[in-house]
């Protein structure tokens, strides 16, 4: 039995680091044009920037050129990702799509809809959500239980989704619905996934407002929704065996370390040329993390890259990654040097907002995209102990 | 890792310990019986002088190899001066010293550490907790005259030694180089600092072994071990200890490789160290207390093996640099650099 995962070490290619130039200098430009204001912390929704992105080729990055992608490798998406993450550019209305979604209509979709959608994905028209969570469905994604019934030409949809990131934005979900029992030998049996359009008659959207006092998540209702054959994904009932290397893909990326980062780079803005032993010390303790994470994450990408599912290694990645963004508003928080009454000036504005925003997100990040507690799952059946 | 690498040379250091590296030899070890037929097998193989060129009496294995075999060898918790005798050579080849044979440490192990090169060519300083000092035949040591460095090849018969040990139980000596004359020195471009960072990553690459072994033995112990009418593998909280013990030799893994990359370049990479030796002490601290709770009571004894690996984490993760040390240096380089290059401080590696 092999106890310890492999994360084989990754020399980026030149071309890849070339591209990196290119992404910031792009980054950059679109800064001074006031397209967004980098390090605010947010990252947010442009329909104008993702269509601008994908101009320059960058979503899709690996996918076919017959169905609008640019056959680069997942070392160069990775570096294109994990720049704009780190500016914190507003990249939601394609980065579902860019990362799960069109993926799944890649390896499994039917081959009218790969046509149709993958090209608009790629040129960043499309907005896309994911359709697991249900009021009685969460970590425990195979118990979903709304239903797709067969009718004449296609399916039709009843029940509800829930904490849908981003459906209030999305032309499409990906949804995971229920086609028949689940049986006693495989209880994730019966579940199949569905390209949704949310324009379809029967579906509402609703917001759910988080404790940020932002619309992120919603509330999705079918009812009697028609869904068309030709948006069947993969096997009826079969979805449980095309979910393993969307996790791969979902689990491992830089989304997964670098959401709270901004608050770092404050402290160090805050710290100044010459810390405290001790301010440098955590800065310090916190480097050393986020670089070995990113090794870890790059390594993943590799492996990816070299045709390997490495859903255990990417579960690895996602723990400890989200525990690390999770943690880092507190330990920036009482390392920062204390202001008092003192006169404040911009610098402060810009440390205070970072924290703030760090430190209200910092729940959901061990939460979305498979809790901690389903990750160590995952992790424990690797090492052999389930 | 375990039978059949596709790396001969990681094959005949594994050949080697899992013959000669028994439990038995690492516990006569720490009370004082020198593991002769373990130091010859591997004299024999050539591992100890790995990376010191053929013209100057090595076998010149790649760098890479060699902290494979390290790696290996933290694994087995090999009670010689493997890791010592391979820097000793690397720092002896480095300022083109003909290398002797048989087990050979170095000086000093300290960033602060200062050994002077006198005009009578004789030297004078001391340096303080040198690992296997006692066993060696000579010391590769760094010394100075006034801003030049230079090696000197020192016999150890004779000098003054105090003896001392680490929390594994392995010697760590203090040594007086008082009037010393060396056998050979010659001159390097090299400080106390590259010493200190070539030595952490070598550190790194046994505390990697070292991890992945406590957790192949925890993993199995859990799986042995039935309380409650079940292995206790089959607990959740169990499970879950373990999940982060995995993620915890997986990240001291990846950095362990990261510091061994920093070296391989004509000048060290300090950064890529320091990024290594504080997220690998930090891991060997947080894995060895997962595994020594997984193994209860029993992994407490004497008599159990893990204290074999957990000990020498304790030991090694406070050699050439702690968690504290490096980690201040690396926040003085990223703030120098400043925020807004805090990025791409994070990306100049790969």
């Amino acid at each position: 039995m092999n106890f310890s995962f492999r994360f084989d070490p990754i020399e980026l290619p030149p071309e890849a680091k070339e591209l990196r130039q290119e992404v910031r200098t792009f980054l950059r430009q679109e800064a001074e044009a006031g397209t967004f204001s980098p390090g605010d912390g947010k990252g947010s929704f442009s329909r104008e920037f993702s269509r601008r992105v994908g101009a320059k080729g960058w979503i899709g990055m690996t996918w076919p050129k017959k169905y609008g992608g640019h056959e680069r490798s997942q070392l160069e998406r990775y570096v294109v990702t994990e720049e704009m993450l780190a500016a914190r550019a507003p990249t939601r209305a394609h980065s579902t799509a860019d990362r799960q979604s069109g993926p799944v209509i890649l390896g499994y979709g039917q081959e009218e809809i790969r046509q149709k959608i993958l090209p608009q994905i790629a040129a960043g028209e499309l907005c896309f959500c994911i359709g697991l969570s249900e009021p009685n469905s969460g970590s425990d994604v195979f118990a979903a239980s709304t239903r797709a019934t067969k009718t004449d030409g296609g399916w039709l949809v009843n029940g509800r989704k829930i904490w849908t990131s981003g459906a209030h934005h999305a032309d499409y979900m990906i949804a995971l619905l229920r086609t028949s029992p689940s049986t006693k030998e495989n209880r994730r049996h019966g579940l199949t996934q569905f390209l949704v359009e949310m324009k379809t008659p029967g579906i509402t959207t609703r917001p759910i407002i988080n404790l940020t006092g932002g619309h992120d998540f919603n509330e999705v209702v079918f009812d009697d929704a028609f869904l068309p054959d030709s948006h069947l994904i993969g096997e009826v009932d079969m979805a449980w065996k095309q979910a393993t290397d969307e996790l791969a893909h979902e689990r491992s990326g830089p989304d997964r370390w670098i959401e709270t980062f901004p608050a770092l780079v404050e402290l160090v803005r805050r710290a100044g040329e010459e810390p405290s032993e001790r301010l440098a010390e955590g800065i310090g303790r916190e480097v050393a993390h986020l670089a070995t994470l990113r090794r870890m994450s790059l390594s993943v990408a590799g492996m990816l890259q070299a045709g390997k599912t490495p859903s255990v290694e990417a579960a690895v990645v996602k723990d400890l990654g989200t525990n690390f963004e999770q943690a880092l508003p507190d330990k920036v928080r009482l390392l920062a040097p204390p202001t008092g009454d003192s006169e404040p000036d911009t610098n402060d504005d810009r440390f205070e907002e970072a924290l703030r925003y760090a430190t209200l997100i910092a729940p959901k990040l061990t939460i979305q995209g498979g809790t901690r507690e389903v990750l160590r799952g995952i992790i424990a059946r690797g090492l052999g102990l389930r | 890792m375990n039978d059949g690498s596709d790396n001969i040379i990681v094959d005949t250091a594994t050949r080697i310990f899992r013959d000669l590296c028994e439990p038995a030899t690492i516990n006569d070890a720490e009370k004082g019986v020198w593991p002769k037929a373990l130091w010859d097998a591997l004299e024999e193989s050539g591992l100890p002088l790995a990376w010191v060129p053929d013209d100057l009496g090595g076998s010149g294995v790649t760098m890479l190899d060699g902290f494979a075999v390290l790696r290996v060898a933290g694994r087995f918790a090999a009670p010689v001066p493997l890791a010592e005798t391979l820097m000793a050579g690397w720092l002896l080849a480095r300022a083109g010293i003909t290398v002797p044979n048989g087990p050979m440490t170095v000086a000093p192990v300290h960033a602060d550490g200062h050994i002077e090169l006198r005009a009578d060519g004789r030297l004078a300083g001391r340096a303080r907790r040198v690992p296997f000092a006692r066993n060696a035949g000579y010391i590769a040591v760094l010394v100075h005259r006034g801003n030049d460095a230079a090696v000197a090849l020192v016999a150890a018969a004779g000098l003054p030694i105090s003896q001392g040990a680490s929390l594994a139980g392995e010697p760590s000596d203090d040594v007086s180089f008082d009037g010393v004359k060396p056998e050979a020195v010659r001159p390097v471009l090299l400080d106390e600092n590259l010493l200190v960072s070539f030595g952490a990553a070598v550190r790194l690459q046994q505390m990697a072994g070292a991890l992945e072994k406590i957790l192949e033995q925890s993993v199995q112990h859990a799986l042995d071990r039935s309380q409650f009418g079940r292995p206790i593998a089959k607990f959740q909280a169990v499970q879950h200890n373990l999940a982060t013990l995995a993620g915890e030799v997986a990240a001291a893994s990846a950095a362990a490789d990261a510091a061994a990359e920093a070296c391989f370049r004509p000048e060290i990479g300090i950064s890529e160290v320091a990024i290594a030796k504080v997220r690998g002490g930090e891991a060997a601290g947080t894995g060895a207390a997962i595994a020594h709770q997984v193994h209860g009571a029993m992994g407490f004894t004497y008599e159990h093996s893990l204290h074999h690996a957990t000990r020498r984490l304790w030991a090694w993760r406070e050699e050439f640099g702690n968690e504290t040390m490096w980690a201040q240096r690396l926040g003085r380089m990223v703030a120098a650099h400043g925020a807004d290059q805090l990025w791409s401080f994070i990306t100049q590696g790969p």
